[in-house]
Order: C-alpha cells, then sequence, then structure tokens
C-alpha cells in the first residue's frame, strides 16, 4: 500500500518578510550606500527582500561606531552586566524562534525541520552559553584578568546564516568585544532579524553592527585599520586571501574554512545507525556544510552491504519545498553552487566512479540536486579531493585501520571526522591519529556551544565554541 | 547478511546460533534513538491523517488481559472490534486469554475479525513446556486463529538462545494452522542489541509476528523498539523473500502515537508492511481515540469522549 504524506507547508507569514532590509550600524537602521542587493528564494527564485548594502564608507562608519561603543561602553562594562544583555539576546531568539525558522528556510533553502530543529535552538544555545562565561572569564585559564581585543570584524557564509552570526558574535560580546559583521550576500535576511533583537534587547549603539554586502565589504571590513580581530568562516580559497592581506599588521586572526571529512565505517559497525550517520553526514544541509562526511571510507568486507542499505536509505529521503515539515532536502542555496556541484558531479563520472542518484523527483522551478552517491572512487579523483559542498558522497573502501586511517588523512583539509565500530578501544587510537578538528565516534554532525570546533591545515585554525573558543576573543 | 541456504544452517547447534545471533549488527542506542525522534517529527495531516487513523483502526488487536475479565466485557469488546462505530469496518482482532476464546468466539458469530489468545503461560512465561504447550493447544481448540506466545526471557537473558528457539518451535507446532506472535518482551530483554538477536531468533524459529510485550511490563512499545523489529522483518525479507510481520503492544494510546508508528512501518520497513497482515497494534484505549481524532477530520472539529462508547 502507498500512503502519501500531504503537504504540510509551514506558513510563510510568519516569517514577517518586509520587502526592504536595512543595514545595522550604530544602533540604527540606515540606509547603505553601496548597491541594494535583491535576496532569492533559492526553492522558486523568487525575489524576497532589497537589502541594502554597505559602500567603503559604511564600513567606516560602522567599524568607529564599533571603536566608540567598545571605549565608551561595552569595553569597560563589568561581565556580569554584559551577561545580562547576551542572556537577553538568547532569550528572544527563542521566543522568536518560529519566525527566524522561516525566515531562514525561505532566504537559505534548507528544509523547516532542520530550521526549526538545529540552526534555531543551537543560535539561542550559543547565546545562552556564552552569557555565562561573561563574568567568569577569569576562570577560563587565560589569566586572572583576560582583556577584551577591542573591534572584531566578522564575516559569516551562506549555509547556516544565522547559526553562524550566534557562533561569532555571542562570544565576542561575552568577552567585552564589540562587533561589525557581514552577513553572506546571498542570505542576509536572519542576520538582519537578530539586529533588531539585539536593538530590542537595547544593547548600547554600537557593539552590534551588521553590514550587509559581497565580498568586496568583507574585504573593506577585514582590511580596515579599525579592526584589532578577524573571524572569517568561508571558502578556503577567500581564507588564504584574507590571511596574506593580514600579514603584519598585527590582527588577531582566525580562519574556518573548507573540509573534506572522512567517515570511517568499520565491519563491525551498528550498520543501521551508521547508514543514518552517513545520510546525516552528507545530506544534511544539502551538504551545504564545511564539515560534511563527503568522504565515506568503509571497510571492503562490508562495502556491498553498507552501500545497498545506504541507496535504499537515499531512496526515502524526500526532496522539495523547504518549508513543507516533511521535507528532508532542501533547495541549493544558489545557481552559481548547482553549477558547481554540477560540474563536479560530471568530473566524477568522467574520472570513472560509478554515480548513483536517488530517483526521487525535482520540482520545476528552484535550484534542486537529487542526492547522489559515488561509489569506486578513488583518492586520485577529484570528487575525492575536492570539496563539493552539495548532496554528493564518494565512497572509497580500506582494507586496515591503518589503511583507514592514512587515507582519512591524505587530505589538505582536516575539520572533522567520524569512526563507527562498536570497538571502543579503536576509537580512541583514531581519535588520536586522526588530523581533523572534531572527531565524532558512532554520530555525526552533532553540535554544542560548549564543544570546541575548528580545524587542521587548510581547514582553518582558531576554535570556536567551549572554553577554546573564548581565545579568539580575548588579549591572551 | 547470510543467505537463505545459511540461515538452515545458523539453527544447526547451539553454537551455531550462537554465532549467528551475536554476529548481527550491533545497535547503537544513540543513533538509534534520534532516528526515531526525527522520524516522529513527520508532519501528517488533512487526506494522509485519515488514511493513517483508518489504517491504524484495521490494524488495531483489541485487547483485554485481565484476571477481571469475564463473559460480559468479552463480549461488549468483540461488540466493538465488529463494528467500532458506524461507518467504520472492523479491527484485525480481538485479544483475550484461552479460556474466553470460545466467549469471543460466539460473540463474533462468524465475523471477518480474527481471534488472538495469548497462551504459554503468559505473561511471564514460567511454566514447564508441557504445560505451554497445553495452553496453546486449548486456546486453538477453542477456536483462536492467532496465538500470542511469550518467549522465556530467562533463558534467552542466560544465553540459552536453542531453549528459546525450540520452544518457539514446538508452540509453532502446537498452534496448526493458527498464526504465531512471539513476544520478546523488550522491556525485560532492556537492551537493543538483545531485542535484534530475539527478532532474528523468532523468525529463525517460524514466527509469523514478532511481537514487543505483553502490556505487563513497562516500558512496553516504544518507537526504537518497533525501529529494531521493523529493521529485522525488513532485513528478513532481504535475506529469505518472506515477509513477516511486527505487532508493537501496550504504551500505544494515542492517534499521535500510532501514526508515529505508522510512519516508521512506511520508512523503516517500507510500504509493503502497511497492512492488517503485517503491523498490528496490540491496544485497548488505543481506539477510541483513533475513533475520536475520525471524526475530527470529517466534522471539522472535536467531539470529546462522551461521543464514542466506553466498552
Amino acid at each position: 500500500m502507498t500512503w502519501e504524506y500531504a503537504p504540510a507547508p509551514e506558513s510563510r507569514a510568519i516569517a514577517n518578510l518586509k520587502p526592504g532590509y536595512r543595514m545595522f550600524v550604530d544602533g540604527e537602521f540606515v540606509d547603505g550606500t553601496g548597491e541594494p542587493l535583491k535576496s532569492v528564494n533559492p526553492a522558486t527564485e523568487e525575489v524576497l527582500a532589497e537589502v541594502s548594502t554597505a559602500s567603503a564608507a559604511d564600513v567606516d562608519k560602522a567599524v568607529k561606531a564599533a571603536h566608540r561603543a567598545y571605549d565608551k561602553t561595552w569595553g569597560r562594562m563589568p561581565g556580569a552586566e554584559r551577561a545580562k544583555y547576551i542572556f537577553r539576546i538568547a532569550r528572544m531568539i527563542a521566543e522568536r524562534a518560529r519566525e527566524l525558522a522561516v525566515l531562514e528556510s525561505l532566504d537559505n533553502g534548507k528544509p523547516i525541520r532542520e530550521s526549526r530543529d538545529t540552526d534555531v535552538p543551537t543560535a539561542a544555545a550559543h547565546f545562552f552559553y556564552h552569557a555565562g562565561w561573561a563574568d567568569k572569564l577569569e576562570y577560563a585559564g587565560y589569566g586572572p584578568d583576560p582583556r577584551p581585543l577591542g573591534v572584531a570584524g566578522q564575516v559569516i557564509p551562506w549555509n547556516f546564516p544565522l547559526l553562524m552570526a550566534a557562533w561569532k558574535i555571542a562570544p565576542a560580546l561575552a568577552c567585552g568585544n564589540t562587533v561589525v559583521l557581514k552577513p553572506a550576500e546571498t542570505t542576509p535576511l536572519t542576520a538582519l532579524v537578530l539586529a533588531e533583537i539585539i536593538q530590542q534587547a537595547e544593547l548600547p549603539p554600537g557593539v552590534v553592527n551588521i553590514i550587509p554586502g559581497a565580498g568586496d565589504v568583507g574585504a573593506e571590513l577585514v582590511n580596515h585599520p579599525g579592526v584589532n580581530k578577524v573571524a572569517f568562516t568561508g571558502s578556503t580559497e577567500v581564507g588564504k586571501v584574507i590571511q596574506a592581506s593580514l600579514a603584519g599588521t598585527g590582527k588577531k586572526l582566525t580562519l574556518e574554512l573548507g573540509g573534506k571529512a572522512a567517515n570511517i565505517v568499520f565491519d563491525d559497525a551498528p550498520l543501521d545507525q551508521a547508514v543514518e550517520g552517513i545520510v546525516n553526514g552528507i545530506f544534511f544541509n544539502q551538504g551545504h556544510v564545511c564539515c560534511a562526511g563527503s568522504r565515506l571510507l568503509v571497510q571492503e568486507s562490508i562495502a556491498e552491504e553498507l552501500l545497498d542499505r545506504l541507496r535504499a536509505r537515499v531512496s526515502t529521503l524526500r526532496l522539495g519545498d523547504p518549508l513543507d515539515k516533511n521535507t528532508d532536502i532542501g533547495a541549493i542555496n544558489s545557481r552559481e553552487q548547482l553549477t558547481k556541484i554540477t560540474e563536479l558531479v560530471a568530473a566524477g563520472e568522467q574520472e570513472g566512479a560509478q554515480r548513483w542518484t536517488s530517483p526521487c523527483p525535482l520540482p520545476d522551478k528552484g535550484f534542486y540536486f537529487a542526492p547522489t552517491v559515488f561509489a569506486g572512487v578513488t583518492q586520485s579523483m577529484r570528487i575525492a579531493r575536492e570539496e563539493i559542498f552539495g548532496p554528493v558522497l564518494s565512497v572509497l573502501t580500506f582494507r586496515t585501520p591503518e589503511e583507514a586511517l592514512a587515507k582519512a588523512n591524505n587530505t589538505p583539509y582536516g575539520l572533522s571526522a567520524g569512526v563507527w565500530t562498536e570497538k571502543g578501544s579503536r576509537i580512541l587510537w583514531l581519535a588520536d591519529k586522526l588530523r581533523a578538528g572534531v572527531v565524532w565516534a558512532n554520530t555525526f554532525n552533532r553540535f554544542d556551544p560548549t564543544a570546541p570546533f575548528g580545524g587542521y591545515q587548510e581547514s582553518g585554525f582558531g576554535r570556536e565554541g567551549g572554553r577554546a573558543g573564548l581565545e579568539a576573543y580575548l588579549d591572551v | 547478511m547470510a543467505g537463505t541456504t545459511e540461515l538452515t544452517d545458523v539453527t544447526r547447534d547451539e553454537g551455531a546460533l550462537r554465532r549467528f545471533l551475536h554476529g548481527l549488527p550491533g545497535v547503537d542506542a544513540v543513533g538509534i534513538e534520534q532516528r526515531s525522534a526525527g522520524l516522529a517529527t513527520r508532519s501528517i495531516k488533512k487526506a494522509s491523517k485519515l488514511r493513517a487513523i483508518e489504517l491504524a483502526i484495521s490494524m488495531v488487536d483489541l485487547t483485554t488481559l485481565e484476571g477481571a475479565d469475564t463473559h460480559g466485557k468479552i463480549r461488549s469488546l468483540c461488540a466493538k472490534a465488529k463494528r467500532p462505530e458506524a461507518g467504520v469496518s472492523h479491527v484485525a482482532a480481538v485479544c483475550v486469554y484461552p479460556d474466553l476464546v470460545a466467549t469471543a468466539k460466539e460473540a463474533l458469530d462468524g465475523a471477518p475479525v480474527r481471534i488472538a489468545s495469548v497462551a504459554t503461560a503468559f505473561p511471564s512465561g514460567r511454566s514447564s513446556r508441557q504445560v505451554k504447550l497445553a495452553d496453546t493447544e486449548f486456546a486453538v481448540a477453542q477456536g483462536a486463529t492467532e496465538v500470542d506466545m511469550v518467549i522465556d526471557r530467562g533463558a534467552f537473558l542466560s544465553g540459552r538462545y536453542g531453549q528459546v528457539f525450540e520452544e518457539i518451535q514446538a508452540v509453532k507446532a502446537a498452534a496448526g494452522s493458527a498464526h504465531l506472535k512471539v513476544i520478546l518482551e523488550t522491556g525485560e530483554l532492556a537492551t537493543y542489541d538483545n531485542v535484534r538477536r530475539a527478532s532474528w531468533l523468532a523468525l529463525l524459529a517460524g514466527g509469523d509476528f514478532i511481537k514487543t510485550s505483553t502490556g505487563k511490563v513497562s516500558p512496553a512499545a516504544t518507537l526504537p523498539v518497533t525501529n529494531v523489529m521493523l529493521q529485522a522483518v525488513r532485513d528478513w525479507h532481504g535475506v529469505t523473500g518472506e515477509l513477516r510481520g511486527v505487532k508493537p503492544a501496550g504504551g500505544i494510546r494515542t492517534t499521535k502515537d500510532a501514526i508515529r508508528h505508522l510512519v516508521a512501518v512506511n520508512e523503516v520497513a517500507g510500504p509493503e508492511w502497511l497492512t492488517p497482515d503485517l503491523f498490528r497494534f496490540g491496544a485497548s484505549s488505543l481506539l477510541n481515540d483513533l475513533l475520536m481524532q475520525r471524526r475530527t477530520q470529517l466534522d471539522g472539529h472535536y467531539s470529546g469522549p462522551d461521543y464514542v462508547t466506553v466498552d
């Protein structure tokens, strides 16, 4: 018997979508003098809103406002007072969770199930967690009276627009810094609603400034002489440019860049849960996750069985309208990203990997890519080396734990890894040897504000979250 | 996973059976619970909800297993089973103690409702093999078309898998043409690994259905446990091509719970299991909630518990 689930769309009216959004500088929403941008719903290709962007002069205004706020109020405010503001932001995010979730799904294309159950609650959790640190910094292990750095210039990506804003702003504020943040060009809306929350929480003007724009605005911001600390999450390519341009300036830098994580499945793994973990590792957020488990390393003796189970499971994933509560895979964030995924998938086929794509129907409009699994991938293929940042899994095999380790580490990246085995000693051995900032055991893509996140090598440096994450925003 | 021919081999002796059951992939508790919680967020609305409610009604094994059961209680249970309310087709079965099977048979009077009876010293299963088999034969002789047996959890937990296996086979033989549901009493098996092993043991021994619980032990049916059992029948089908059923019993009281189970059936085992031949709910109070929610769907408003019959 077939049992179709009726459409269960979340109402888009909940998003309180406005025709225009303005940048937030010095406590006020103002028109930027840059060329306005149009934010598009990737699921329908319709324009959602027009957003004013910052010019070089606006960046300068924002950085100066942040400096004034740092000097006059925020930098000298007792931690216990700062904590009250940060708690207030956390509570207000929780109160407006539904609105933020719907807006995030509209602007980004991710399924409402994820924005509702992961992005928004985790964003609130980051503010809650860091509010707790604000008056306890002397116990963080960075000396008796660790000082803030000043103005933090932060540039964030489009894959988790609100959550990345929270990851950046919360620790900066807790440590006593002020912030100028540039959201991604394709997903500026939730950051600007967060600005509204920050205004309503009555943070002193200038403590947080949010300036939308494209890469040029980001470059202007990180290179502004008034910025004391730069935090960037995005591509390795841009990260390298930022690192080069900041050399010798004395600005403190943390980078969270790309990844090509290995998800290693041994023959004694809990197979059904490993399949879930593989699915969650690569198809969560359409694979637009820097720590995605994009390389599946499976022990050769179970490869066939595991792949059969995986394909059966992936066939049940529901692709479609991001606002439908039963959608598992939403839209690819932009046409550019879709083109990049398509190009790398073609390279995979051309290099001889065996492609399997879920037979799920694709909507007529919007940017979509069906979940795809490549079997018979070898280390030398592009799809094993390059970050695809889409719902595409490359499957490789190994024979021994040593081979698994060698293959997992054989990448210029090093953000995350997963290990699936019922053998505890093997988990510990691998966790010790894997060059990855996060190693998940018998799970994948689990995030918590208490757990530091960050990478090795071309995946960047610095940690976000936990006690370790405070270091990036303190003068230590 | 082993092929069909290898499966006859694994029951050759105690050692082979043990090696097979312990060679099954483990179940990660955090993972199965996360997956179950994820499936529970499916939003089933409108036509799909009504469809699910009607399907769930057709899958109910309407149950009364009380020391206080009387002929009168059974007669009213059977009336409800035949015609839950105006315009609603019958449930799958009634489920009663063996000594009340004859009453149920008489009350059902040829209606297409099956008669399930618990047997084998239900619920503890603590008696001699002889008594358990006599219990089974009695239930069938009285007219039971389905037998819900309990496994010997003591034997299972002490690793005497061969004994559990033989006992299921013996009960299956004693039950004759009656459908055999094997109650694992998952609340006493405690771990998901045990649930998976016991599921395979029951399938290997010829159980037509694997059933979670007696309803007398808490926790009874939970979503993660049902999921592990659905994986077992799915994998059994993969190996042998045979379709076997699953029956969660105990603790499923609301339409919301029932729909969550149906979502799991649909997405974990597959749509072919969405039939009373392969999935049942062992329940008593669930039926009335399904009837109330069905009416809410049809009438567009909620009427309340006084508008369904208490039997």
